[in-house]
C-alpha cells in the first residue's frame, strides 16, 4: 500500500474551510493517546488542559493576556511569510523592543507624565524594528540566509537581557534579585476592563490585524507582498522591488514584535526580568500558519495557542505534569496543521499495490 | 604549557563533536535536496534518549544506540510530511524542532539531577602512546571517532560512490533524476533519517559526554549552528569538519576567558559563538558566486513524482 498525491485543478474549498479543524481534532486525538501513554485518564486530562482554564472571568483575562503577544507578533509574520522572508527571531524582536521600551521608565522613574506610555510603545516598535533590521540588511545586501542570521540574534538578545537585569538594570533595593525597578503608573499599560488582567494591548493586537487584512486585501501594498511572495520574477516584471519588500517584512514584523514585548512588559510583568517570554515569538510562528497567514484567522488562532499555555500551567498544577506538555501540543498543531493543508492542493489516495505484470 | 595547551585542544574537540555529526548529517540531507530545519529538536530528543537509555541500561553504549534510534525515528514524522504530503519544508522544520525541545522536556522531567552515566575514553593501542598527537587524536570516547570516520565516510560516498552521485543528482534536480529512473523520494526518505540519526549521536554526545546529564533545552541552539555549518563548509564535509572545530574554539575560548577573569560580562562572552555565526555567515554569502555553485539547486523544492 501506497499514499499517492495529486495536485488539484483548484484549491479545493471545502479543505480551505476545513483543514485547521481537522488538524485541531487530530491533535487532541494525538494529545490524549499521548496523556494515556503516560497513564492520565486522557479526557480528563484534555479537559484539564482545554476547558477548565476557560471556566471564569479570570481565566478569560488571562487568556487575552497570553494571546495579545502571539497575534500581535504573528500579524507580522504573515506579512514576512506571505512575500517569503523567513524571519524566526521574532522573539529577540520582542526582546529588543521590551528592553527599548523599559529604557524610559527603568532609567527616568521620577518623570511622571501622561506623555511616558506613548513614548515606551513607540519605542518598543522602533527596538523591536531595529532587531529585525539587521536580518534585513543581511539578507538584501550580503545575500546572507535569514532563517540563521534571524534565530541567532534570538540568543544574543536573551543574554543581553539576562546582562542588563543582573548588571545595570538591577533594583538597587531589590535585594539582589534580578529583575528591575517595579515600572511608575504613568509606564503601565492599563487594563481594557478594570480590575481584568487583559491590558490595551489586546486591542492593538485586534487593530493591528484588521488594519493589516486591509492593506493585504484591499491596496497596493498588500499585491505587491502576494505577488513577490508567490513570484519574485512577476514581481519584478510588475516594478515591484524584492529588495524594498525585505526591509520592509522586517521592519513592519519587528515593530510589531517589539510592541508585543513592550505591552508584556508594561501591561503584564510591570517590571524587567531575566525571562519575559515563554517563547511567544516561537509560538506566534505557529499562530501565523494556523491562521493560514490570514490576519483575521490570526486572531483566532492566537487564541487557541494562548490557551495551550494556560493549559499547560492547569496541568501542571491539576495533573502533575511538566508545563513542557504546551510545547509538544504546539508542535503537534503546527505538524498537522502543515499535513492538512496538503488536502487544500492535492488529492491523497490510498494505493493498493498492483499485482506484478499488470499494465496500468 | 605544553599540557595546558593539549588540554584547551581536547576541549575544543569535545564541544566540536556535536555540531559536525549534526551538520554531517544534515549535510547529507541538504545535498538530497531536503532542508531540515529541525535538527535542533532531532538532537534534543537524541540527547534525552540516549539519557534514559543509559540509565536503563547501564551502558553508554546502548544510550547512544538509543539516541541514534530516536533521531532517525524523529526525523520520520519530518520526512512524511515533506516528502510524502509536499507540506512547507521550513515550516515544518520549526514545527519539529518545537516538538522536540516540547517532548524531550517531558520526558525527561523526572532525570534533572539525575547522575549521568559518563562514557570513558577508549586509547587505541599503539597509536595513544605516541606524543602529543597519541594524548590529542588518540585517546578520545567513541563518539569521536565515529565523528572523524563519519566525514571521511560520506565525503567517500557523495563523491566517489554511483550511490552518492545519485543523490547529488536528485539534490541539483529531481525532476531529471526521476525522469532517468532514480527513486528520488526513496533516497530523500533515507537521506533524511540518516541525518536524524546523526543529529540523535550528536544529543547523545551532550547528554553522555560533554556533560553526562539531563538538562532542558541542554542543546542550546547547537542543531542552529550546526545548520549553519552546512552553509559555512558550502555542503562540503571536510570544510564542516574545519568550520566545527573553528566554532568549537569560539565557544571554549569564550568559556576559557570567563575562567580567567577577563572583565567582561559572561553573557557577553556567551553571545559569541552565535554572533560569530552570522559573521561568518555573512563571509560567506557575500561570495554569491560560491553559494549559488555549491548550494543543492533544489534545496527546499517540493517535489510531487508524476505517475
Amino acid at each position: 500500500m501506497r499514499l499517492d498525491i495529486e495536485k488539484r485543478a483548484a484549491p479545493s474549498r471545502l479543505f480551505t474551510v476545513l483543514s485547521p479543524f481537522i488538524a485541531l481534532v487530530l491533535t487532541l486525538i494525538a494529545g490524549g493517546i499521548m496523556f494515556a501513554a503516560l497513564g492520565k485518564n486522557p479526557f480528563y486530562a484534555l479537559y484539564a488542559f482545554f476547558i477548565q482554564p476557560l471556566n471564569s472571568v479570570w481565566a478569560l483575562n488571562q487568556l487575552a493576556v497570553k494571546s495579545t503577544p502571539l497575534i500581535l507578533i504573528a500579524v507580522g509574520l504573515s506579512v514576512c511569510f506571505r512575500s517569503k522572508n523567513w524571519n524566526i527571531g521574532a522573539e529577540g524582536q520582542f526582546i529588543a523592543g521590551a528592553m527599548m521600551g523599559s529604557i524610559l521608565p527603568i532609567m527616568m522613574p521620577g518623570w511622571t507624565s501622561p506623555l511616558v506610555l506613548p513614548i515606551m510603545l513607540v519605542l518598543g516598535m522602533v527596538g523591536g524594528a531595529l532587531y529585525g533590521l539587521v536580518p534585513a540588511i543581511l539578507k538584501a545586501e550580503f545575500n546572507t540566509n535569514e532563517i540563521l542570521s534571524s534565530l541567532m540574534l534570538v540568543y544574543v538578545a536573551q543574554l543581553f537581557l539576562d546582562w542588563a537585569v543582573r548588571g545595570p538594570w538591577r533594583d538597587p533595593q531589590g535585594f539582589n534579585f534580578p529583575q528591575s525597578i517595579t515600572f511608575p503608573d504613568d509606564a503601565i499599560l492599563p487594563s481594557v476592563f478594570p480590575p481584568g488582567a487583559a491590558h490595551w494591548g489586546a486591542v492593538f493586537a485586534v487593530i493591528a490585524a484588521v488594519a493589516t487584512w486591509f492593506v493585504m486585501r484591499r491596496t497596493l501594498k498588500g499585491f505587491e507582498i502576494n505577488v513577490l511572495g508567490e513570484s519574485e520574477r512577476a514581481g519584478r516584471f510588475a516594478g515591484f522591488s524584492s529588495r524594498r519588500m525585505i526591509y520592509f517584512a522586517f521592519l513592519f514584523s519587528g515593530a510589531l514584535a517589539g510592541l508585543a514585548g513592550i505591552c508584556e512588559v508594561s501591561g503584564a510583568i510591570q517590571q524587567m526580568r531575566p525571562v519575559i517570554s515563554p517563547g511567544y515569538g516561537f509560538t506566534a510562528i505557529i499562530v501565523a500558519f494556523l491562521g493560514r497567514l490570514d490576519p483575521l484567522s490570526i486572531i483566532v488562532a492566537g487564541l487557541v495557542l494562548g490557551l495551550t499555555y494556560l493549559g499547560g500551567e492547569a496541568a501542571q498544577i491539576s495533573i502533575g505534569l511538566s508545563d513542557k506538555v504546551s510545547s509538544v501540543f504546539q508542535g503537534l498543531l503546527l505538524f498537522f496543521v502543515l499535513g492538512c493543508d496538503t488536502l487544500i492542493h492535492y488529492r491523497i489516495r490510498l494505493a493498493v499495490r498492483r499485482p506484478q505484470g499488470e499494465v496500468s | 604549557m605544553t599540557h595546558l595547551i593539549l588540554a584547551t585542544l581536547l576541549t575544543v574537540m569535545t564541544a566540536a563533536t556535536p555540531l559536525l555529526l549534526a551538520a554531517t548529517g544534515e549535510l547529507v540531507a541538504e545535498r538530497s535536496g531536503v532542508l531540515n530545519l529541525g535538527v535542533e529538536g532531532m538532537m534534543v530528543v537524541g540527547a534525552v534518549t540516549a539519557f534514559i537509555g543509559a540509565q536503563w541500561s547501564g551502558s553508554p553504549y546502548v544510550g547512544a544506540l538509543f539516541g541514534i534510534a530516536a533521531g532517525a525515528v524523529f526525523s520520520l514524522a519530518f520526512a512524511f510530511l515533506t516528502l510524502t504530503l509536499v507540506a512547507n519544508q521550513v515550516a515544518t522544520g520549526l514545527s519539529l524542532t518545537i516538538l522536540g525541545l516540547g517532548l524531550s522536556g517531558m520526558i525527561g522531567n523526572g532525570y534533572v539531577g539525575t547522575p549521568g552515566i559518563e562514557m570513558n575514553a577508549v586509547a587505541i593501542p599503539g597509536l595513544a602512546d605516541i606524543p602529543v598527537i597519541g594524548t590529542l587524536l588518540f585517546r578520545h570516547d567513541v563518539i569521536f571517532y565515529v565523528s572523524i570516520l563519519l566525514v571521511v565516510g560520506v565525503h567517500w560516498f557523495l563523491f566517489h560512490t554511483r550511490a552518492g552521485l545519485q543523490l547529488r543528482s536528485i539534490g541539483d534536480n529531481h525532476v531529471s533524476a526521476h525522469a532517468l529512473g532514480m527513486p528520488v523520494l526513496r533516497v530523500r526518505y533515507l537521506a533524511v533519517m540518516f541525518g536524524g540519526a546523526c543529529a540523535g549521536l550528536a544529543g547523545a554526545q551532550l547528554s553522555l559526554v560533554y556533560t553526562p546529564q539531563w538538562t532542558e533545552n541542554m542543546t542550546a541552539g547547537r542543531g542552529w549552528i550546526a545548520l549553519a555549518l552546512v552553509v559555512f563548509g558550502s555542503w562540503r564535509p571536510v570544510r564542516v569538519l574545519i568550520g566545527a572545530y573553528l566554532f568549537g574554539a569560539v565557544s571554549i575560548g569564550a568559556f576559557n576567558a570567563q575562567a580567567f577573569g577577563v572583565a567582561i560580562p559572561s553573557q557577553f562572552l556567551s553571545s559569541l559563538p552565535y554572533l560569530a555565526t552570522v559573521v561568518v555567515l555573512v563571509l560567506i554569502s557575500q561570495n554569491r558566486r560560491l553559494t549559488l555553485m555549491n548550494t543543492p539547486a533544489c534545496l527546499g523544492r517540493p517535489f510531487v513524482p508524476d505517475r
